[in-house]
C-alpha cells in the first residue's frame, strides 16, 4: 500500500553569508492515510524546515529545496506550479502554527477567514458558506459558535484562537494536516484540550497528522510513530511503543533520560535526587557540521568511525530505523541491563 | 522547625489599568520559605506567580502586605533601604539574555552586583569573577566575551553565576529552564541542584512545567488567579492532591511513557478568566467540575488538611470535622495540625 506521503532523501540548504547550512540534510520519512506522525528534536534540527519544505513554504532565496522528492498521493510536489501547489495546501495538505495569532488575519472576523478557505477552495456553495462556517466551529467545540464568528483574533484566548486555526485547516477536509508545535504557547489544561481534538478529527475523518514537537510527552500521549531528529537528519524511527521501551540511538537514549520522568523516580532537590541524565555539550552550529556523525561529540558511544562519516540508517527490526554505527552493541548492553 | 528565611503574608499587588480598571494580579498570598527549601510556584499563565516572584523581588512595588527577610521587612521600605537584604535575596530569568546589557562582557556582568555594594578590592573582585564562572561550569575567558557568543544554556549558567555573586540565601528562580532544550535543561537543573546544597540556598522555583516542578521541589504551591489554591509537600501535592483545580493540571500533564497514555478524558472546559474581573467567591469556580452554589458567594481560605498539606476548596472537607483555620503556607511542622 503506498503511503499518502512520502519524502525521500529530502535536502534543503539555506544559502548565507556564513555558507551553506543543510538544514534539512537526506531525510526520508512516510506517513500512511489516518496516520499520527511525531517528529521530534530540539531546536534546530530542521523538524520545522522539513514541514515548510512540505508545503514549498521555504522563503527563497536564502533557502532551496536541493534535492530529495516529497510524493503525496504519489505526485512529487516539488514539481508543481505555484498554481498546483496552492491546489494542494488546504484541499490535500493544511498547516497549523504554533503561534495562532501570527497566522490569522487580525481584521477579519473569525467568520470571514473560515469562510474565506471555503470560498477560495470552492468547497461550498456561497450560499452555504455561513451555515457550514458554523458547523466546522462547532466541530472543533468553540463555544458559541454564532458570537464567535463576529469575533475578531485578539478577542480570543489562545486556546480558541487554535481552535480557529484548526478550523480553518479542517475546512477543506484535507488528508493532511502539519501541526508545527500546536500546543507550545498554550497552557497544560488548554494544550490537552487540543490534543484531544486533533485526535479526534483523526479518528472522525482519517486524517493523518504530522506534529511537529519537541515534547516527550505529547508525542507519546499521541502518536502512532515517531522520527528522531538531530542536525538536519532522522537518526531515529520508531513505533511509539517500541521507541519509549528500547530507544536505539544514543541521542534519543539521552532524550528519554534526561526527563525528570526519565531518570525515574524524583526525591526533591533537598533529599539529593537522583541527578538527571545529561547530554554533555550542545548541538553543533549548521555551520560548523564536524564530518562524520553531528552527535558524535556528545556521544559517550563514539568510536573513531563515528567521527569520519555519517552512519547510514539501518533497519534494526521491523519498523525499527535507527542512524547509529553502534546500535547493534547498545541493543545488546540495554538488554543485559535489563535481564 | 527551621526558622523561615523568607516570610510572605497577605501580599497583594494590583496594576491599575488606563481605562481605570484594576488587574488583580496577586491577589492576598502568603507564605514561607524556610533556609535550604526549595518551595515552587505552579500554575498556568495569568496566575500571577511570576508577578508574585518579581514583586518578592521589589521589581514591582507591592500594593499591600508585607515581605520579611530574615525577620526584616522589605515590602515597604526604601529601595536603598533594603539594599543590605537585597544581598540575600537573587533572581535568575527565564532569559538570561534579556536581563544581560548586550555591550557590557560578561565577567563586568558578573562583577556587577560586587561594585554595586562595594564588596572587595578590584583584583579581588576579578578572582570572584573567575572563581564563579568555573563553578557554574564556563571556561575562565568567558568573562571577557559578550552575551551574544553564548548558547541559550550558557547565558543561563552567566545569569545563576550573576545571581550567586554576593552569596544569597535566597534565589527567586523565574521559569529557568523553560526557553532551554531538553538535554541542556538537564545540565541547568543539575547545576541548580549542587548549587543548592553546596551554599545551602533557598529557591522559589517558579514553573509551569509539572514534571520539572516534581523533580526540584521540596513543597509546591499552586497558584490560580492571583491566590493560592493548595501548598503541600511534593509527595502530598503529586500523590494526593485535594484541589480539583491542582487535580486537573496533573491530569492534563502529559506523560513520557506510551503505555501509561490514557487516552481522551473528562478535561478542563475553557481557559482561566482575566484577572480584570476575577469570578467572585472561588476564583476557580467558572471552569470547576464540582462547583456548589456557596462557591459563588464566599471565598475559600487555605485551611490545613494536615501532614503540611494546605488546600483552599469549599469541598475538600467534606465529610471531615471542620479544620482549624491556620496561617496559610506555613512550612511543614508535622502533624500537629493534622485534621484526619
Amino acid at each position: 500500500m503506498s503511503a499518502l506521503l512520502d519524502i525521500r532523501d529530502l535536502h534543503t540548504h539555506f544559502f548565507t553569508a556564513r555558507g551553506v547550512l543543510k538544514a534539512v540534510n537526506g531525510v526520508s520519512l512516510s506517513i500512511g492515510r489516518g496516520e499520527i506522525v511525531a517528529v521530534v528534536g530540539e531546536s534546530g534540527c530542521g523538524k520545522s524546515v522539513t514541514a515548510f519544505s512540505i508545503l514549498r513554504l521555504i522563503p527563497d532565496p536564502p533557502g532551496r529545496i536541493v534535492g530529495g522528492e516529497v510524493l503525496f498521493e504519489g505526485r512529487d510536489l516539488t514539481t508543481l506550479s505555484p498554481a498546483e501547489m496552492r491546489a494542494v495546501r488546504g484541499r490535500g495538505i493544511a498547516m497549523i502554527f504554533q503561534e495562532p495569532m501570527t497566522s490569522l488575519n487580525p481584521v477579519l472576523t473569525v467568520g470571514e477567514q473560515v469562510g474565506e478557505v471555503l470560498i477560495e477552495h470552492g468547497t461550498v456553495p456561497r450560499s452555504r458558506v455561513k451555515a457550514r462556517v458554523l458547523e466546522i466551529l462547532e466541530s472543533v467545540r468553540i463555544s458559541d459558535p454564532a458570537r464567535r464568528i463576529g469575533q475578531y483574533p485578539h478577542e480570543l484566548s489562545g486556546g480558541m484562537r487554535q481552535r480557529v486555526m484548526i478550523a480553518m485547516a479542517l475546512a477543506c477536509e484535507p488528508k493532511l494536516i502539519i501541526a508545527d508545535e500546536p500546543t507550545t504557547a498554550l497552557d497544560v489544561t488548554v494544550q490537552a484540550q487540543i490534543l484531544d481534538l486533533l485526535m479526534e478529527m483523526r479518528d472522525r475523518y482519517g486524517m493523518a497528522v504530522m506534529l511537529i514537537t519537541h515534547d516527550l510527552g505529547v508525542v507519546a500521549e499521541t502518536a502512532d510513530r515517531v522520527a528522531v531528529m538531530y542536525a538536519g537528519r532522522k537518526v531515529e524511527e520508531a513505533a511509539v511503543e517500541a521507541l519509549f521501551r528500547q530507544p536505539l540511538h544514543p541521542y534519543t537514549q539521552g532524550l528519554i533520560r534526561a526527563t525528570p520522568e526519565g531518570a525515574g523516580s524524583a526525591a526533591g532537590f533537598g533529599r539529593r535526587p537522583a541527578r538527571l541524565q545529561e547530554i554533555p555539550g550542545m548541538v553543533p552550529p549548521l555551520h560548523a557540521m564536524p564530518p562524520g556523525c553531528a552527535f558524535a561529540p556528545r556521544c559517550a558511544f563514539a568510536l573513531d568511525l563515528c567521527r569520519q562519516a555519517p552512519p547510514p540508517l539501518v533497519m534494526r527490526h521491523e519498523g525499527h530505523q535507527v542512524a547509529c554505527y553502534r546500535a547493534a552493541d547498545i541493543e545488546a548492553r540495554t538488554l543485559e541491563a535489563v535481564a | 522547625m527551621k526558622a523561615p528565611i523568607l516570610v510572605v503574608d497577605d501580599l497583594v499587588k494590583h496594576f491599575p489599568t488606563d481605562d481605570g480598571r484594576t488587574v488583580h494580579a496577586v491577589d492576598g498570598v502568603s507564605l514561607e520559605l524556610a533556609a535550604g527549601e526549595t518551595l515552587s510556584l505552579v500554575g498556568e499563565s495569568g496566575c500571577g506567580k511570576s508577578t508574585l516572584g518579581k514583586t518578592i523581588m521589589r521589581l514591582y512595588p507591592p500594593t499591600s502586605g508585607s515581605i520579611r527577610v530574615n525577620g526584616q521587612e522589605i515590602g515597604t521600605t526604601s529601595r536603598r533601604a533594603m539594599r543590605p537584604l537585597r544581598r540575600e535575596l537573587q533572581m535568575v530569568f527565564q532569559d538570561p539574555f534579556a536581563s544581560l546589557n548586550p555591550r557590557v562582557s560578561v565577567g563586568r556582568a558578573i562583577e556587577e552586583p560586587l561594585i554595586v555594594h562595594g564588596i572587595g578590592t578590584r583584583a579581588e573582585r576579578r578572582e570572584r569573577v573567575s572563581w564563579l564562572l568555573g563553578r557554574v561550569g564556563l571556561p575562565a575567558d568567558a568573562a571577557a566575551r559578550h552575551p551574544h557568543e553564548f548558547s541559550g544554556g550558557q547565558r543561563q549558567r552567566i545569569g545563576i553565576a550573576r545571581a550567586l555573586a554576593l552569596n544569597p540565601k535566597i534565589i527567586i528562580c523565574d521559569e529557568p529552564v523553560s526557553a532551554l532544550d531538553v538535554s541542556v535543561r538537564a545540565q541547568v537543573l543539575n547545576l541548580l541542584g549542587d548549587l543548592k546544597d553546596e551554599f545551602n540556598l533557598a529557591y522559589l522555583f517558579i514553573s509551569h512545567d509539572l514534571s520539572v516542578v516534581e523533580y526540584v521541589s521540596d513543597r509546591v504551591a499552586v497558584m490560580y488567579l492571583g491566590r493560592i489554591v493548595e501548598i503541600a509537600p511534593r509527595e502530598r501535592l503529586f500523590g494526593a492532591p485535594l484541589h480539583p483545580y491542582t487535580k486537573a493540571l496533573l491530569d492534563a500533564a502529559p506523560i513520557p511513557d506510551p503505555t501509561r497514555r490514557r487516552g481522551r478524558r473528562p478535561r478542563l472546559d475553557g481557559e482561566i478568566p482575566s484577572p480584570l474581573d476575577p469570578p467572585s467567591g472561588c476564583r476557580f469556580r467558572t471552569r470547576c467540575p464540582i462547583r456548589i452554589e456557596r462557591c459563588t458567594t464566599e471565598t475559600p481560605h487555605l485551611l490545613s488538611a494536615g501532614s503540611g498539606q494546605f488546600v483552599a476548596c469549599h469541598r475538600a472537607f467534606e465529610g471531615a470535622s471542620v479544620p482549624v483555620p491556620v496561617p496559610a503556607g506555613a512550612p511543614v511542622t508535622g502533624d500537629a495540625l493534622a485534621m484526619r
